[in-house]
């Protein structure tokens, strides 16, 4: 493996994702999920873990996990066991969060992805169902805290990878890739503020060839930004406590974005005995083969199964096809596209270029574009077939953008179609090389910019709306001639 | 005519039905009764009071004995329109506080009812109260309630078994026809068999727990306490049932005419006699009863087949590593955050949970979380938790091997009788081994009986113990109804208060 090593050593990076899952009722009960209401009006009996209060299982939530499972191509395993995981916590309503501890559902499994041109595979360990704890409020309580279990019960699928990310960069592309694949799939929605995709980095730093150095986890990574530069200063910080002779102890860290340092929560020392065992409320969770066959029916195709075909069906190139691929609103606006106009690559150049360029300059993403599918197929369209030249293609773009109207009308109005009328062309042709004798010459002794020379007096004659490729053949046809 | 305490469930029932007596002259007749044995409500005087009751409201059970002569008189009503029970205080409900025995849940109400008690109440019932009991169901003797021991109708200087023994006393005493209780270990069984009565624990998974405090989830199953095992089949027909959408160890198997067999003849019966509940624990008081009732079913033309259930010591720490595991983390919401007792001005939140658990918490519950949280924790989980486990599995095939020479086992309930209040309550371990004949089939998720079979040392009442295999619930009924119609055991009653 070619490490990217940080003052001669190498950085070994695991995650720990929780994906909040986007079930309408929690995991273990009936109540909702819905994010930012009135503190402790979503929480139901069994999520305040009232007395004689049971929980059950939520199908919704398990679909989703093996639908994880067979979008990275793990094991669902056959029969999986829920544990508790014991603790006090005042925003822990039963004193144990039910948890997957010996058996997840989700077992291995791999997340590929480019870093650069590079090809990068993670391994997964693992992805197990967990519920979320509820929230310990300590503002607007004067000398006590405020408890809300609205998340309570919320369920988390946590995914779990082997310690195979090499760099901070790496670990940002690994991390962006599993938001893609679990919004893709529709999973989870994607939103890191609101919490629903949380980021945990187990961080050691080694020379090559040694053993696995001590790590650190750094807790609660919610922006993708955040993310890089915790690992970065987390690195930096465990290089210099080596190098000033210190041995790194195992802890649990928490980044400060207002001073970019992480900073020790919890050391090994303090680390709970979670007393971990089957929860004796929950039977073993039962998949059969029938249901991840009638899953996997019912899933859309996968980011990396779509650009394989975009390559093999449209003749995309692999960067095309893996770009159009980041996002489903994409490929799908793609794919209308190049099937309204039968021009893949030319509807794929559009997309990459100009109409990325004008999203990008707003909030990026497609559903927010103003020009419809067909409407960008009617351009390409008029591109494709001579009609008007990619550079009038760009005017009727911005007209479209601004919702003036329809492709052939706005190329009428603005008078962008391209001279296809050869009689006009010779015409054009003869009095540009009449009136410029010397250039002619200089082409006849060999000059070929006098020939480019030529073919701009030309498109400027025809104020633009000649055929490039027609000017160039009429004007050595005539030359020739 | 008989008084109305002196009836059945079925004969009450068949009052009620012919307009004889309405629902809400029954209700106040047992409300009378039972309001001279209330354990909190009040004080009365030394050994006046058993102690059953530990919440009554009469608003409330008039109010559902006048819903109850309502349907009676619009011909809607349930198979048990208006007959009386009461529930062991570990079953939430709406219309009575719920404690489970202690100061933890001093003022708690619950916002729903118990699937047990709304499944009872559907079919007619009126609940009459809530009973006493071992705190969170801990205990063999009822002496660990935070509001009194309850006292043996049959001798009211004894223990009447624990932890349903405000249930058992309440029907033994007949202050109630019926009253649920919840069996962990033998808690139906053995206070059934130290007040002289009968009382069933189903397969587990055959009633709902939803709502029933919880003690050892893998084990806690509800099951009905009455006089015969004719009302014990009502009952339970009336409380048992799938209920997928809130308890996921609820067995999918629909709910059953449990009175179905009651008449069927006991010729050829097969009866699995287990040597090792007959040994030297087997105190001579109890083996003389035991023998006489299994002669019965002879002379009713079963066979006695001796057998041997070679772990059946093994179930006393297999039990008491297992069940305490569970109540060591079913009892971690009892943390004074969120309902429940809490320590007043605690100085931040670890005092906070220590105070307030230390405060609610009686002495056996605390010992039990502390035997919990030991095997559970690292180093001695595979040592106990996992072991034990082990030979969980093992009890429960040594059963299944037995089942193929047999179709019901007999044996002792408990070792002896009642045994004094007081005598064993500084003796844990004491406690824990009398009760060596009801754990192997809690453990093994059997159904498991009790019946009245004739009075020991004191004149004390002895249980007869009847464990089938899973699902076989109609038929311990059956041989405990047979039993029932030639002998008149379950017919007696304590002198002692009633």
């Amino acid at each position: 493996m070619s490490a990217k090593l940080v003052q001669g050593y190498e950085v070994v990076i695991g995650f720990e994702t929780h994906a909040q899952l986007s079930t309408q009722s929690k995991i273990f009960s009936r109540a909702p999920t819905a994010f930012g209401a009135e503190p402790n009006t979503q929480a139901c009996a069994v999520d305040l873990a009232l007395p004689g209060t049971l929980p059950v299982m939520n199908k919704g939530a398990v679909e989703r996990a093996i639908e994880l499972g067979l979008a990275v191509g793990a094991h669902v395993a056959e029969r999986s066991v829920f544990a508790r995981k014991n603790y006090f916590y005042p925003d822990l309503p039963k004193g144990y969060q039910i948890s997957q501890f010996e058996i997840p559902v989700v077992q291995g499994g791999a997340v590929e992805f480019y870093l650069g041109d590079e090809k990068k595979t993670v391994r997964l360990v693992r992805a197990h169902l967990e519920e979320d704890a509820g929230k310990s409020l300590h503002e607007d309580f004067i000398g006590q805290s405020g408890i809300d279990l609205n998340r309570a019960g919320t369920p988390l699928l946590e995914i779990v990878t082997e310690p195979d990310i090499r760099s901070s960069e790496e670990a940002v592309a690994y991390a962006k890739e599993l938001h893609k694949i679990v919004t893709w799939i529709g999973i989870c929605d994607g939103n890191m503020q609101e919490g629903s995709f949380r980021c945990d980095a187990n961080v050691s730093v080694r020379k090559p060839g040694q053993p696995l150095g001590t790590r650190r986890e750094i807790k609660n990574l919610n922006s993708f930004k955040f993310m890089q530069q915790a690992i970065d200063f987390e690195v930096r910080w465990q290089i210099d406590q080596i190098e000033d002779g210190h041995a790194i102890q195992q802890a649990t860290v928490l980044f400060d974005p207002d001073t970019g340092e992480t900073r020790a929560m919890r050391t090994k020392e303090d680390a709970a005995d979670y007393r971990y065992f089957p929860d004796p409320d929950l039977p073993p969770l039962v998949i059969d083969r029938d249901w991840v066959e009638r899953v996997k029916s019912q899933m859309s195709e996968l980011p990396r199964v779509m650009a394989a075909r975009f390559v093999s069906d449209y003749g995309l190139p692999d960067y095309d096809a893996t770009t159009l691929t980041q996002s489903k609103a994409m490929a799908a606006y793609f794919e209308a596209v190049a099937q309204a106009c039968q021009q893949p690559k030319l509807a794929s150049n559009w997309l990459m270029g100009e109409v990325s360029r004008r999203l990008n300059a707003g909030d990026g993403s497609i559903e927010a574009c103003p020009v419809s599918a067909a409407q960008l197929a009617a351009l390409v369209g008029r591109i494709a077939d001579g009609t008007i030249s990619n550079n009038a293609g760009k005017q009727v773009f911005d007209a479209l953008w601004k919702g003036e109207g329809e492709v052939d009308a706005l190329i009428e109005a603005k008078g962008l179609k391209q001279m296809n009328d050869s009689g006009a062309l010779d015409k054009i042709v003869e009095e540009v090389l009449a009136a410029n004798a010397d250039n002619v010459a200089q082409y006849k002794a060999g000059k070929e910019k006098a020939f480019n020379a030529l073919v701009g007096q030309v498109m400027k004659a025809s104020k633009g709306k000649a055929n490039p490729q027609q000017v160039n053949e009429a004007l050595k046809a005539k030359l020739a001639g | 005519m008989t008084a109305l305490h002196d009836l059945s469930v079925a004969a009450l029932a068949a009052e009620l039905r012919a307009k004889r007596v309405s629902a809400v002259e029954t209700a106040q007749h047992f409300l009378a009764r039972a309001a001279q044995h209330t354990a909190r409500l009040g004080a009365p005087a030394e050994g006046a009071s058993n102690g059953a009751f530990v919440a009554l409201n009469e608003d409330a059970t008039l109010a559902q004995a006048r819903a109850a002569d309502a349907r009676l008189a619009a011909g809607t009503a349930g198979r048990l329109e208006g007959v009386p029970i009461a529930h062991k205080d570990i079953f939430v409900t709406r219309d009575f506080p719920t404690t489970a025995g202690s100061k933890m849940l001093s003022n708690y109400r619950s916002p729903f009812d118990a699937t047990v008690v709304a499944r009872l109440a559907s079919e007619g019932m009126v609940t009459l109260g809530k009973l006493n009991c071992d705190e969170f169901a801990m205990g063999s003797g009822n002496e660990n309630s935070a509001w009194s021991a309850v006292r043996n109708p049959w001798d009211a200087s004894r223990i009447p078994g624990g932890s349903s023994g405000g249930s058992a006393a309440a029907v033994a005493a007949r202050l109630t026809p019926a009253a649920t209780g919840t069996d962990t270990g033998g808690s139906i069984r053995q206070p059934a068999s130290f007040c002289g009565i009968t009382g069933i624990k189903p397969t587990y998974g055959r009633a709902s727990r939803y709502g029933m405090i919880a003690y050892a989830s893998s084990l806690d199953q509800a099951g009905p306490m009455a006089r015969s095992a004719e009302d014990c089949a009502l009952l339970l027909s009336a409380l048992c049932g799938p209920d997928p959408d809130r308890d996921s160890t609820s067995l999918d198997v629909p709910a059953e005419d449990f009175s179905r067999d009651l008449q069927r003849p006991l010729q050829g019966l097969r009866v699995g006699i287990p040597a090792e509940f007959f040994g030297e624990g087997l105190a001579a008081d109890v083996r003389v009863p035991i023998e006489a009732a299994l002669q019965a079913l002879v002379d009713q033309g079963a066979v006695l087949v001796p057998l041997h259930l070679p772990r059946t010591e093994l179930a006393i720490p297999v039990y008491y590593i297992l069940a305490p595991a569970e109540a060591s983390s079913n009892l971690s919401r009892f943390d004074g955050v969120k309902f429940g007792h809490r320590t007043k001005n605690p100085a931040d939140l670890i005092d906070m949970y220590k105070k307030t658990r230390a405060e609610g918490f009686g002495d056996e519950v605390k010992r039990r979380i502390m035997i919990g949280t030991y095997v559970l924790s690292h180093g001695y989980y595979d040592a106990y938790y996992l072991q034990a486990q082990k030979i969980r599995r093992m009890i429960a095939s040594d059963f299944q091997q037995a089942f193929t020479q047999c179709d019901v086992i007999a044996g002792p309930v408990a070792p002896t009788v009642a045994w004094k209040i007081g005598e064993k309550s500084d003796d844990p371990v004491a406690n824990y081994l009398a009760d060596i004949f009801t754990l192997p089939a809690s453990l093994a998720g059997l159904p498991g009986l009790s019946l009245p079979c004739g009075l020991g040392a004191g004149g004390m009442p002895v249980g007869l113990q009847l464990i089938g295999n899973y699902l076989s619930e109609a038929r311990l009924l059956n041989v405990a109804h047979q039993y029932q119609t030639a002998t008149d055991w379950h017919t007696r009653q304590p002198g002692a208060t009633a």
